[in-house]
This record gives C-alpha cells, sequence and structure tokens, in this order.
C-alpha cells in the first residue's frame, strides 16, 4: 500500500513538473504586432525624451505615462504632448494586450502591464518622474 | 493509516503549488519586458559602447 501510494506522487510530481518546465520558457514577444507598436513607441520616445526629462511628464505605476507638470511646456506645445501621451498610452495597453494573447493567455494582460511598470521605472533615467504608492518621485 | 494520510496529502497539496507557480511566468515576463524596454528606449545600443571607451584615450606621461 505505502509502495503504491509513494509510486502515484512520484508519477504525479513528475508530470507537473514537466507542466512548469513547459510554462517557464520565455514569452513569446517576437510577432509583427508586437514589432510593429514597438517601432511606432521607439519612434515616439525621441519626442518624449525631452519631457521625462524637464518633468512635464512621468511613468504612473500602472504602465502607462501620464502629464505631470504641464506647465514645464510651453503653451503652444501643449496640445502636441497631450495627443502623444495619448498615444503612447494606446500603444502600452496594446502591447501588454498583444504579449497576453500572442502567448495563448489573454488573461495574463494585467500582470504582464504591472510587471512592466516595475521594468518602466526601474529603467528609468535619474531626473524623470516616476509615480509610487505615495505619489510622483523624481528619480 | 498515518503514512496513507501524508500521502493524500502530499498528493493533493503538490500539484497545487506548482499551479500557482505556472500561473503567469513571472521571470520571463520581466525579461521580456526588459528586452522590449531596451528596444524602445534604446539603452542598448551598440554604436554608444565604443564611444563611451573611447572617451579617453591613454595619454602617455611626459
Amino acid at each position: 500500500m505505502k509502495k503504491i501510494l509513494f509510486s502515484l506522487v512520484l508519477l504525479l510530481s513528475t508530470f507537473f513538473t514537466s507542466q512548469f518546465v513547459a510554462a517557464a520558457a520565455d514569452l513569446e514577444v517576437n510577432t509583427p504586432a508586437i514589432s510593429a507598436i514597438k517601432n511606432s513607441m521607439q519612434a515616439r520616445h525621441g519626442q518624449l525624451a525631452a519631457h521625462y526629462a524637464s518633468g512635464a511628464i512621468g511613468l504612473t505605476k500602472d504602465g502607462l505615462i501620464a502629464v505631470r507638470d504641464a506647465n514645464a511646456v510651453p503653451l503652444k506645445d501643449r496640445g502636441g504632448l497631450n495627443s502623444a501621451v495619448t498615444a503612447e498610452n494606446a500603444d502600452r495597453n496594446k502591447l501588454y494586450k498583444e504579449i497576453a494573447t500572442a502567448n495563448g493567455h489573454p488573461e495574463w494582460q494585467a500582470e504582464i502591464q504591472s510587471t512592466f511598470a516595475g521594468r518602466w521605472i526601474d529603467k528609468a533615467q535619474v531626473g524623470w518622474w516616476v509615480q509610487s504608492a505615495g505619489g510622483w518621485v523624481k528619480k | 493509516m498515518k503514512n496513507w494520510m501524508i500521502g493524500m496529502t502530499l498528493a493533493c497539496a503538490l500539484p497545487a503549488c506548482v499551479t500557482i507557480n505556472i500561473y503567469f511566468p513571472a521571470a520571463a515576463a520581466e525579461k521580456a519586458a526588459d528586452k522590449i524596454i531596451d528596444d524602445v528606449w534604446q539603452l542598448k545600443n551598440g554604436a554608444e559602447k565604443p564611444n563611451v571607451n573611447s572617451v579617453e584615450p591613454a595619454t602617455p606621461a611626459k
């Protein structure tokens, strides 16, 4: 009886371990849709970089960006900044969704978004503004 | 009887633990995020590294 139980446990653990190994593989991020979003964000970053540095915009804790201090931007440029922020956030949301669906788990979108949120903030340059639980913080 | 119960507990608990682990591959997601962020922000620009290295060429002392 003990022997049977032992082998049952062994069999179960082998089965679930192999499943775990398969799931631990890299996430697929090289689809045409993801590359297109990435290129669009990369092109926009040239415009946004100066605004991160001036503090006009910052990285939010939910993996998006937001206008933080519109006064840091001349009035005539504010419209352009707002539309760039809107377009960037649309791309970011699309990116999180695409990664989740490309890996066959649309339900992962929120977790992918929160993973990105932490990584964007970690990789932000010194002097950029990032949102923490307590509000905006300058790195 | 005691062994039997330990065996059953193990058999039930082990898959439960692993199921939580396979639910979302956090490490793989971080790796993917890093790769994409490096591309979007061009943080690993191969063209920039040689510049950094050649900023101060060794000047021989007189």
